[in-house]
């Protein structure tokens, strides 16, 4: 295991997610231009086929399931261009993955933004 | 010759730009974050430097994953802004300074820095929103500016260390050209955020202020710290700091800070800026 697999709530885009995500990475590529984004909005499944990807993360990109696009290999500049399709802004979907309201994450922002006091390490916090 | 006079390092969140671009930099969400910025705008307006060499990353703009340069230098003679996926920035075309661009790329590779020549490369926010936030909205670009992009996106990006030592080479390219250019070097990105997860809108306000003090006073103390103590302290994006090491290698040792700035939040993002002198040898005789 790495160093950084002990931070809570963070998934590095190392190796093995870069390994892992390189295909659901690129059809996010594929969203920078516009006639891309029509297509995919016209037929999100059908244009999800066009790239070799696993159904898990078809799936993941249908349900705009931020942090399992993460989970299985996505790196956050490339599933924000999904976002941007969808004509969200990266403080929305920083709200949903972090699992409160957008109103709820700007105030956290407004405030200082999230204390690092609780989520510097697992095993830190494991031990209490 | 050409000589470093003075590196400036900022942030580059997208949503400055986007607010600027979109009318709203007098709303009061944003007010305080440009106001922070006027001090320096003067004070480069006052200088008036020949080049900039501006040190960013890329968001998947100009890179994807097919390629992923460690260091990349821009040496073309122009640079379109990037489409990030809501159509370019409403910002002039960037003017590269193709001769001195070249210089460093061969100087740099002859001080065993394996740089990346690039040719053709859009530049995304990463690179134009600095600019706006120390030149405002001018027609044209003050000077041509050399882009010089690190990746910070797929992990590892280079050490610390090595971005201190880059700057360091940077500056020996830049004094062995003969041309009498005042340059100065911007690193750019951060501070503290974290844009993915569960841990998303993480600041951490006394690493950010550690990292300016030690910026600025013990640059090669804080050139070793460990990739780890970025992603744990101040987030998955934060690493981004790492570009700032760059721009402080170029400079001399012991530098005056003529400016700092920090504001919470931007969009995600804990803005930071600072702007640090080389001392004229005619003033460092007096002192």
């Amino acid at each position: 295991m790495a160093d950084y697999h002990d931070i809570p709530g963070t998934v590095v885009f190392d190796a093995e997610q870069s390994r892992l995500g390189y295909h659901l990475n690129m059809f996010c590529m594929s969203l920078m231009t516009a006639q891309n984004r029509a297509a995919f909005k016209a037929d999100q499944a059908g244009y999800l086929a066009r790239f070799p990807m696993t159904q898990a993360q078809r799936q993941s990109v249908l349900d705009r399931d931020w942090n399992q696009m993460i989970q299985l290999g996505g790196n956050i500049y490339f599933t924000s261009k999904i976002a941007a399709t969808d004509g969200l802004s990266f403080q929305q979907i920083a709200a949903i993955m972090s699992g409160v309201s957008q109103p709820e994450y700007a105030q956290m922002m407004l405030d200082g933004g999230r204390s690092i006091e609780g989520v510097r390490s697992k095993s830190e916090n494991a031990r209490g | 010759m050409a000589r470093i006079v003075a590196g400036v390092a900022t942030s580059h969140v997208p949503a400055i730009g986007a607010a600027l671009d979109g009318g709203r930099a007098d709303e009061p969400y944003w007010r305080p974050v440009f106001a922070g910025y006027e001090a320096s705008k003067a004070w480069i307006a006052e200088l008036k430097p020949d080049v900039v060499i501006l040190v960013y990353n890329d968001h998947a703009s100009a890179f994807s994953l097919e390629m992923i340069p460690t260091f990349a230098i821009g040496c073309a003679a122009q640079f379109a802004p990037a489409d990030e996926g809501w159509g370019p920035r409403p910002v002039p075309t960037v003017i590269g300074h193709p001769e001195l661009a070249w210089h460093i790329a061969q100087s740099t590779i002859l001080d065993e820095f394996d740089m990346t020549i690039v040719n053709r490369m859009d530049v995304d926010h990463g690179l134009t929103v600095p600019l706006s936030l120390m030149f405002g909205q001018p027609e044209a670009w003050p000077c041509p500016v050399i882009p010089i992009a690190v990746n910070v996106v797929q992990y590892p990006p280079p050490t610390g260390h090595r971005c201190y030592t880059l700057g360091k080479a940077i500056r020996k390219a830049v004094e062995s050209f003969a041309p009498d250019l005042k340059v100065v070097i911007f690193g750019t990105g951060g501070m503290s955020h974290q844009l993915q997860g569960p841990r998303a809108g993480l600041i951490n306000r006394a690493f950010d202020t550690a990292f300016l003090d030690d910026l600025t006073a013990d640059p090669a103390g804080l050139a070793a710290k460990p990739h780890i103590d970025y992603l744990r302290e101040a987030g998955s994006e934060g690493i981004e700091l790492v570009m700032w090491l760059v721009m402080r290698g170029a400079l001399d040792d012991a530098v005056r800070e003529v400016r700092r700035f920090y504001h919470v939040p931007a969009s995600n993002t804990a803005v930071g800026h600072i702007i640090l002198e080389n001392i004229p040898p005619s003033e460092a005789e007096q002192q």
